[in-house]
């Protein structure tokens, strides 16, 4: 369809010419909203030009005004609706089974840029080829999912015997998808053979136990303060076996505590409790261009500040919208253009952008008052008097808004008198 | 008044104060503790001198020869008998002393060259490698050096023995200027050796107020007890050098003068015991007079008390444009304008000054307003009083200003706090009215977030052309109609205006002549042709064509009413009347409700503002409330308690489905108790069975509430106030008509109290419906006492929500203001803050203003398309393809969600109450 695709483009730079002589640049955005309805009516071209041209108008009639203190409003409609946010931490997001933190400390965990959300959470998209497989995208789920060992097995502690019995469960095994000798390798890799050994237990087949049993002369792991080896109680030692039997990790992501497939349209997505963008991405059959995690830090990490700004832009505006309260992008874009804007992710806040303001009053008028006069005094600091506390503190007009202009009218200077003779004439 | 070109402060500079310096600004130096004789006249070279100022009158500066009001103050000067550290600067020296060569001074080469800021440490967050401890010596004079600390908050130490700070500014002394400058200080504006102080400034008087108590009796201020500390110790130091007295006990005093001149600064010092007051109260010094909310910075500095404002309870009045506010007289006389006079309006301001402050009402019984100052043209204030009026008046000529007090027109700002937005401060045009409350729209409630349950809101008179010009443009109420937040109206109607629209449209209802007349008598429209005539002959109009009065001729506009329901018939003239059809100002079809002219949600109301300007705005407004007020009166609406009786058939079958679910829930239970329950993927047991029993009784409370919704229909007024949008919802006629439903706590059914059961009502581990805070009676009925309870522990989290919230959002948007308050779009369309830094190459990616915006959208295409080619263009059609719109994705609703949004409402309701005594605005207005 070559001839299509041609009428398309001359489309577009129709618009787009309409647009130029209206004096305005279309958005992308914009101008493919406006092709598409064009087409998809059968303008003619000169309802095509009255319309573009309407368009364009109206465009212009919507753009902001310089000076504008876009950041105070932006401020104010993100601050405004927080008073009727719920504080309720728990609440159900798309899966049932899950808490996901929602509300006013959400938006304060964004805001304050923390480096791991209260509840982290991922969600995993699957190749093409496998998304609509059940099970395929279950057992992908499950390599996601940390499996440590009491997920599989039970453990019990023989004191008299002076060894810990650990028992798989043919049942989980299997529900998991592990087999015992899986199991065996992580136990042989994570059992600390300085002081432990490991035996095969009783039983038979895939559930025959395994046994940890104390090393007759162990090196001792701990020191007095004068260097010299102490030695245990071996019930002790016994119990760290458990316990350090109990932490072996099997499979999975590190990070990831439960994994939930859902079905959603024609796919099956899985939901993860628990956040490791890094790793998930390298585990095979995840689709990397859809999966995501709300952890802003991670997405920072892995993809950058770009798309960082990206992510802390969508979970405000999800935040906000779970609440139905709707605030403008361009206010959370804003925002998030702030806390980005020096390659890293800065908090709003003393530590963050307030920290590191430009005048020493407006710091000073903000938290700290005292540590940052005395400090302005030791570097011999200016202030420029440029931003708005500064002004609003020493007492004269703000430089936003009608405070950045400024009219100077001179009656009877020559230049005054020859303009207005010329606009007389 | 200093008119014209205005000077501007350009910059301030930081420094230190050197010694020299003190001395030279300084009118006196300081040596008796004592601040006044017996005769109450201060004592010379004390702490009161006169040469440091005055604050009496009939007194004058013994430096500058001012009176009171006519002395700025002056500094006066201690010498330091010992030279002491400034706590404010002893990390600083630490640093200093750490990084120079303890014999020479000079900078060490392994020294950081500037503060080491916390952002500078490795991104791993491995802590900084610390070289091995050796011994370090100079490279210039091969001195070693010795590890300095810094045992906090003053004394400083080198390998365990104290360095005094005679021998620590002996040192800064040594360090080069050079040096200083590599070391992240600029010699130009401060030595190092000035952080030592040797000499101590004493402020001005006016700084530290003595004030007379009551009783006579004399009560100094905080900072000159201190300094009457700091001076006895500095005296008796002096005596006991010179006299040789031995070094123990000089160091004592050394020390404690340290002690005093640190608490003199910062009385918060980590580390020393404050300095108390007698009774007990810790001084207020230097320092705790700067910081926090009470502090000079935010108290005093960014916001300041003013002149010309006014402050009482508001009060509804529908007949008031929005752009008006209604002022009590009492308030308009107390209130000034400046009027210039010139060669044009002499006559007129001698008239008025005639006047005098409190002129006789008109023959019609109306406000006239009077004079309250006369400012001559030498500055000269005159106050203008019935007696001296007619002299006044003759002292008017031109250059003067006479201070009028407010008429019908002038110009206010009108606040209501908390102001969250800058929809809080809007501009009023005023009309004085009788009674004593500031009067206003209802339609302008929803910007200020008012009431009138005893709200109180302020009121600010302009004093300059400029404001005024700037208030009437930019800050006018019809200016704010659309809110920046979201790209629509947050003005609008609300409550009984929407009933009454539904009132006046649903079904069409039809009016004689003199209900047309009473309806239209307090509009300015000439009654419209009848739509027709009665069986009797007589002509009746129609609701629905009076509504369409108030429409702009040329409005096309076609929507779903807030009481559409899926499967309505969309047709004109249906039953539901559910889908409104406004074809050329005509409303053809459809209910008029919260759909079409309520704030936030309204489309005629959208409509007129974007397309036909805020003037069309405000009119539709001013004359819908109008209207909606006439019509509600006429028609009537009342609701009660029995709005929600439902049949005792209906009853039954209520308790029925309720103990249904009842046994379904013991069900449950025996089940998990036996072990047959399934357990739930990624669930325990319990959690398992909490959400299949939470479902159950969810599934009950709906199905009691659609029992009792059956006998509900929109006859009833309670269904029409809540299906209309104006107030309430269906879940709230739910909880009153059918079960109230779940109680919860964090989100789950309640469980804390005693061992094991909520109640000692309650079985040990019962985990049936009725023991963990299913409230199975309605409210019509009333509770039983230990649902009654269980409803007031869900309750109860909500309100400590509420208080937390409130708190918590609060410092949220401080710190959002302050990091956004310098970001300003500037002329090449980027936006940028002070630093010149671009933080958006275009503003919101396409350098549309979200106030003028269309619900986000930078244009409303369709809206645009149909209106330049004459023909509808249907939304539906375009829907999935298009914008690609950020609109807010369809959340999932919950059941829970409905009975948090049943609280929700119930909160709001309360918490509005509770507003007049909020800290917010008893601290800031409440406290003289």
């Amino acid at each position: 369809m070559p001839e299509e695709k041609g009428a398309r483009e001359t489309l577009a730079t129709r618009i787009e010419e309409i647009a130029k002589d209206e004096g305005i640049r279309f958005p992308p955005s914009l101008a493919s909203e406006l092709r598409e309805k064009i087409s998809r009516l059968r303008l003619t071209p000169a309802e095509t030009t009255r319309a573009v041209r309407a368009v364009a108008q109206r465009f212009a009639k919507a753009e902001v005004d310089a000076h504008e203190s876009v950041g105070i409003i932006a401020a104010q409609s993100i601050g405004e609706p927080g008073t009727q946010m719920t504080l309720r931490t728990f609440h159900y997001a798309g899966v049932a089974e899950m808490n996901v933190t929602l509300g006013l400390p959400r938006l304060i965990e964004l805001v304050d840029a923390r480096r791991v959300p209260s509840t982290p959470m991922m969600t995993v998209y699957v190749d093409p080829k496998l998304r609509k497989d059940r099970d395929a995208v279950q057992k992908i789920a499950l390599q996601i999912e940390v499996t440590t060992v009491p997920d599989i097995a039970t453990i019990g502690t023989v004191v008299e015997e002076l060894k810990v019995v650990i028992t798989p469960q043919a049942a989980l095994l299997k529900a998991r998808g592990i087999t015992r000798d899986h199991l065996e390798r992580a136990l042989t890799e994570g059992v600390d053979t300085r002081l432990f050994e490991l035996r095969p237990g009783s039983g038979s087949g895939e559930s025959r136990s395994f046994a940890i049993h104390l090393k007759e002369r162990a090196e001792p792991t701990t020191r007095s303060k004068k260097d010299e080896p102490v030695e245990e109680m071996p019930f002790r030692k016994l119990l760290l076996a458990s316990e350090e039997a109990k932490g072996i990790q099997i499979q999975g992501v590190p990070g990831i505590k439960r994994a939930l497939i859902r079905r959603e349209k024609d796919e099956y997505v899985i939901y993860t409790e628990g956040s490791n963008l890094e790793k998930v991405l390298e585990v095979p059959g995840v689709d990397g261009a859809r999966t995501t995690t709300n952890s802003v830090f991670e997405i920072y990490r892995v993809y950058g500040v770009e798309a960082a700004r990206v992510a802390l832009v969508r979970e405000a505006n999800r935040t906000l919208a779970e609440q139905g309260l709707g605030v403008d992008i361009r206010h959370l874009m804003l925002v998030s253009d702030v806390m980005t804007n020096e390659g890293d992710i800065r908090a709003i806040g003393r530590h963050g952008i307030s920290g590191k303001k430009t005048s020493v009053l407006a710091r000073a008028a903000f938290e700290i008052t005292a540590a940052h006069l005395l400090h302005a005094a030791i570097t011999g600091e200016t202030d420029e008097l440029k931003g708005v506390a500064e002004n609003i503190i020493v007492g004269q007009p703000i430089t936003l808004g009608t405070g950045a202009v400024n009219l100077v009218y001179r009656p009877g200077h020559p230049e005054t008198v020859e303009r207005s003779r010329e606009e007389a004439a | 008044m200093a008119q014209g070109l205005s000077k501007r402060i350009k910059s301030l500079q930081f420094a230190f104060l050197s010694p020299d310096e003190i001395r030279r600004m300084s009118a006196i130096k300081i040596i008796t503790a004592d601040t006044y004789d017996d005769d109450g006249f201060p004592i010379e070279m004390g702490l009161m001198d006169l040469h440091l100022g005055v604050i009496e009158p009939n007194l004058r500066c013994r430096t500058c020869g001012g009176r009171v009001n006519e002395c700025p103050g002056h500094f006066g000067i201690i010498e330091l008998a010992m030279p002491v550290i400034h706590v404010g600067y002893a990390k600083e020296i630490k640093r200093l002393l750490q990084s120079t060569c303890r014999a020479c001074g000079r900078r060490l080469p392994d020294a950081p060259s500037s503060r080491g800021d916390s952002s500078a440490e490795p991104e791993d967050g491995a802590p900084r490698t610390r070289g091995p401890k050796e011994e370090r010596s100079c490279p210039f004079c091969h001195e070693i050096q010795q590890r300095i600390l810094l045992d906090k908050p003053t004394t400083f130490r080198e390998n365990g023995h104290k360095i005094t700070p005679k021998e620590v500014r002996a040192r800064l002394e040594r360090i080069p200027d050079a040096d200083v400058r590599d070391l992240g200080l600029n010699p130009k504006f401060g030595r190092p050796e000035w952080m030592v102080l040797t000499v101590l400034p004493v402020p001005p008087v006016q700084v530290r107020p003595s004030i007379t108590l009551e009783s006579g009796e004399r009560s100094e201020d905080d900072l000159t007890h201190k300094l009457v500390d700091v001076l006895r110790i500095n005296q008796r130091l002096r005596e006991n050098r010179d006299m040789g007295a031995p070094q123990l006990v000089v160091e004592d005093l050394w020390e404690l003068l340290q002690y005093h001149i640190t608490t003199y600064f910062d009385n918060q010092t980590s580390g020393i015991p404050p300095a108390r007051h007698r009774s007990g109260r810790p001084l207020k010094t230097l320092a705790q007079r700067l910081k926090g909310k009470d502090g000079r910075f935010r108290s005093n500095l960014s916001g300041k008390r003013v002149n010309f404002s006014a402050r009482t309870v508001i009060s509804p009045d529908p007949l008031l444009s929005i752009n008006e506010v209604g002022i009590p007289m009492e308030v308009a006389r107390g209130l000034t304008v400046p009027l210039e006079i010139t060669a044009h309006n002499l006559e007129a301001a001698k008239e008025l000054v005639r006047r005098g402050p409190s002129p006789p009402p008109t023959e019609e019984g109306r406000y006239r307003c009077g004079v309250n100052y006369l400012v001559r043209e030498d500055g000269q204030r005159i106050k203008v009083m019935e007696k001296n009026a007619d002299a006044c008046a003759e002292l008017v000529t031109p250059g003067g200003i006479v201070e009028r007090q407010l008429i019908d027109g002038d110009i206010v700002l009108f606040n209501r706090q908390p102001s969250l937005h800058r929809m809080s401060m809007m501009a009023h045009f005023v009309r004085i009215l009788p009674n004593k409350t500031f009067r206003f729209n209802l339609c302008d409630c929803p910007p200020y977030n008012a009431d009138f349950d005893g709200d109180e809101m302020n009121l600010h008179v302009l004093q300059s052309q400029e404001a005024r010009a700037e208030a009437k443009v930019l800050m006018k109420v019809e200016e704010h109609i659309l809110s920046p937040r979201y790209g629509g109206p947050i003005i609008g109607m609300l409550h009984d205006h929407i009933t009454a629209a539904f009132l006046l449209t649903y079904q069409n209802p039809t009016f004689t002549m003199s209900e047309v007349a009473y309806l239209l008598s307090k509009l300015n429209y000439p009654t419209p042709p009848p739509a027709g005539t009665d069986k009797n002959g007589r002509p009746y109009w129609t609701g629905k064509q009076l509504f369409s009065l108030t429409l702009p001729r040329d409005l096309t506009l076609e929507f779903r009413s807030n009481i559409w329901s899926k499967g309505d018939d969309a047709s004109p003239g249906s039953k539901a009347d559910s889908t409104v059809i406004i074809e050329n100002g005509i409303l053809k079809a459809g209910t008029i409700d919260k759909k079409a002219i309520a704030f936030e949600k309204g489309a005629i109301l959208d409509d007129i503002a974007r397309n036909y300007g805020m003037a069309r705005a405000r009119q539709f407004l001013d004359e819908m409330s109008r209207l909606a007020i006439t019509a509600i009166g006429l028609k009537g609406l009342s609701t009660g308690i029995d709005d929600e009786d439902v049949p005792e058939g209906a009853q039954k079958e209520i308790a029925k489905a309720l103990e249904s679910a009842r046994v379904k829930v013991n069900e449950l239970v025996a089940q998990y108790k036996n072990g047959e329950l399934e357990q739930m993927p990624g669930r325990s047991l319990e959690e398992t069975l909490e959400v299949m029993v939470r479902r159950e009784l969810g599934m009950a409370r709906d199905q009691a509430g659609e029992i009792a919704g059956r006998y509900l229909g929109l006859e009833n007024p309670a269904v029409i106030l809540a299906k209309s949008g104006a107030r309430g919802s269906m879940l709230n006629l739910t909880q009153m008509a059918g079960a109230v439903g779940q109680q919860s706590v964090r989100g789950e059914r309640l469980l804390r109290g005693y061992y094991d059961r909520t109640l000692p009502h309650f079985a040990r581990g019962d985990l049936g419906a009725d023991s963990r805070g299913f409230v199975s009676s309605n409210y019509k009925h009333g509770l039983s006492p230990t649902e009654y309870f269980f409803h007031s522990m869900g309750g109860r989290e909500s309100l400590v929500d509420t208080a937390v919230r409130t708190s918590r959002s609060g410092y949220m948007q401080r710190r959002l203001i302050n990091a956004l308050e310098d970001l300003k779009v500037v002329d090449d369309g980027t936006v940028r803050n002070t630093a010149g830094t671009i933080i958006e190459y275009l503003y919101g990616e396409d350098g549309i203003d979200p106030t003028r915006s269309y619900q986000g959208h930078a244009v409303a295409v369709d809206e645009i398309l149909a209106r330049v080619l004459g023909r509808l263009v249907r939304p539906g059609a375009a829907e999935g393809g298009g914008a690609g719109g950020a609109g807010p994705p369809p959340v999932a609703e919950e059941e829970m969600d409905l009975q948090a949004e049943a609280l929700a409402e119930e909160e709001t309701e309360e918490e509005e109450t509770e507003d007049v005594g909020t800290p917010e605005e008893g601290g800031e207005f409440g406290g003289e």
